[in-house]
């Protein structure tokens, strides 16, 4: 049961933590950015040294951690605002469907950018291997992983929450989500406040890279488009462009894929996804504006 | 001085021109109405000036300098405080972080805190519902009340001139009324220039200063306010009579 439980966080966390860097975005500049999923792929692959070998060639991945972890982030935080900088900038005006278009199309020039460096092999890498030695909490063999990687969702939540909450850029970028060219009259700097998003989205990559890594040992090119595609429909079903919503629905749906595992027949059980999207969609018929709805839809300047 | 100059303003949207040549030059401590119809243009004109709608052609000059085409918030920082048509608070901030947020262009020095503390007190003196409900969001304020927020916003801004887009819309005659006596005080207070649009030419009989009527994209009449009155001139510019 606790099993259940403890599953259920550490996968909710990464889409939680995946949905966030979606609905940050979105929330400034009504960008749904399917590239996402690829700066979470580059921020493993940053650690490796080019190569075709099926053993990962560990490059940076060797740093000790409290080198390792801001490195991620910062590779992360760096290429999200290149992306920014050099593609979602002369999109701003446009409508958010040629956006999306324009990030769907960055994603596969980094994840191509990737197949060239690395080939489409996986590669198993070994990152911060003292964490997956287990641990006993009330009778129940939990790998240390998951409780750190709970532990480091919640910090993360908790940080950027005071982020927002307390500090002068974060209420500006609360402001701005809710109505942005409003926040541009009163003096809110557009490009900073973009910039800003972007970043906090790529360090949040940079952490899920991290985190999934750890947990499943192989770096894998597609990897970041299997968490993507379930961060997304997080976002949507949390309300897109409300953070809140996005993390509550990102655990929401870790909670259902593992608990589907488990109560679904066996037959049933390669189908899992099947049900879990199905979930979806029910969800979405009751309340289609999304569990928590955004405020301020309106157009951006 | 002049504060503020048009020269031959003009603004398209495709093929529609909402403004037609506007030229116009206000001083430095004035009030302004704009008047005129619905569609007339007078929204238009004040969001091509604050940066959020492009102009076509023309200048526009704050203070000395040429804003034309600058984006908002670099308006906004030179002291052209906008409060747009439908108030825009932000709903899901509280009043006082409605209120933060038009501090975000202050350098961030030592005393940036005290200094808010002090703009704070300032805006929640001139409208002490505001104070009263500090900490609950801003989009359960009635009308009245989001409409002084956003009057209060502005002036976090510490402005040279605040623009405001039917601060009437929406409100009952008694609230607008208490409206119009908070920004007039602060005008004489601050020494603000307020440029303030209006359906309604009333208003402007009322508290007085610069009158222009807009219809079709142009200033078809420019006087004070008291002596063009509600007379026929304004009248027959309002509907566009014709002379028989």
């Amino acid at each position: 049961m606790l099993q259940i439980v403890f599953d259920s966080l550490s996968l909710g966390s990464l889409y939680a933590l995946g949905a966030l860097g979606i609905a940050l975005i979105f929330g400034v500049m009504r960008l749904v950015n399917f590239a996402h999923g690829d700066v979470i792929a580059f921020c493993v692959f940053a650690l490796l040294w080019p190569s075709t070998d099926a053993m990962a060639i560990v490059f940076a991945g060797q740093l000790p951690w409290y080198l390792l972890i801001p490195l991620v982030l910062s590779v992360g935080a760096a290429l999200s605002v290149l992306c920014e900088i050099v593609v979602f900038r002369r999109f701003r005006r446009a409508n958010p469907a040629t956006m999306m278009i324009a990030s769907f199309a960055l994603g596969f020039v980094i994840r191509y950018f990737l197949l060239m460096l690395f080939t489409s092999r996986p590669k198993s890498i070994s990152l911060l291997p003292m964490l997956s030695q287990p641990v006993e909490i009330f009778g129940a063999r939990l790998p240390l992983l998951q409780i750190i990687t709970i532990i480091v969702t919640v910090l993360i939540l908790l940080g950027l929450t005071f982020f927002l909450r307390q500090t002068r850029f974060g209420l500006e970028m609360r402001a701005a989500a809710e109505n942005f060219s409003m926040a541009r009259m009163l003096g809110v700097r557009a490009n900073r406040v973009i910039m800003g998003a972007f970043a906090l989205s790529g360090a949040l990559a940079g952490a899920i890279s991290l985190i999934f890594v750890s947990q499943t040992g192989t770096a894998d090119i597609q990897m970041g488009s299997s968490i993507m595609l379930m961060a997304f429909i997080a976002t949507v079903i949390g309300g897109l462009g409300s953070l809140s919503g996005a993390v509550l629905a990102g655990f929401a749906l870790g909670a259902a894929s593992v608990v589907m595992q488990v109560i679904l027949p066996v037959d049933a059980r390669p189908f899992r996804d099947a049900f879990v999207y199905g979930a979806v969609i029910l969800v979405l018929l009751f309340r289609p504006q999304g569990l928590i709805a955004a405020r301020g839809t309106q157009e951006r300047v | 001085m002049s504060l503020l100059v048009l020269n031959n303003l003009e603004i398209r949207y495709g093929r529609l021109t909402a403004v037609r040549g506007v030229s116009l030059s206000i001083r430095d401590g004035d009030t302004v109405f704009i008047t005129g119809p619905n569609g007339a243009g007078k929204s238009s004109l004040l969001r091509a000036i604050a940066g959020a709608t492009p102009a076509s052609a023309g200048t526009v000059e704050f203070d000395g300098y040429n804003i034309t085409g600058r984006a908002p918030e670099d308006i906004a920082r030179l002291g052209f405080s906008m409060v747009p048509e439908g108030r825009d608070v932000f709903g899901s901030l509280t009043i006082e972080e409605n209120l933060m947020v038009g501090r975000g262009m202050a350098k961030k020095d030592r005393d940036w805190r005290t200094k808010a503390i002090e703009d704070l007190d300032a805006v929640y003196q001139t409208f002490p519902i505001l104070k009263d409900r500090r900490n609950s969001q801003a989009g359960l304020l009635s009308g009245g009340q989001q409409q002084m927020l956003v009057i209060g916003r502005a002036l976090m801004t510490n402005p040279r001139l605040i623009a405001i887009d039917e601060p009437s819309l929406g409100l009952a005659p008694n609230i607008t009324d208490q409206v119009y006596e908070r920004l007039i005080g602060l005008q004489a207070q601050r020494a603000l220039t307020l440029l303030i649009v209006e359906q309604s030419a009333t208003r402007a009989d009322l508290v007085g200063g610069r009158m222009l009527l807009m219809r079709g994209g142009q200033i078809v009449l420019d006087g004070n306010a008291r002596e063009l009155g509600n007379g026929a001139a304004i009248q027959a510019a309002y509907f566009g009579y014709e002379d028989h």
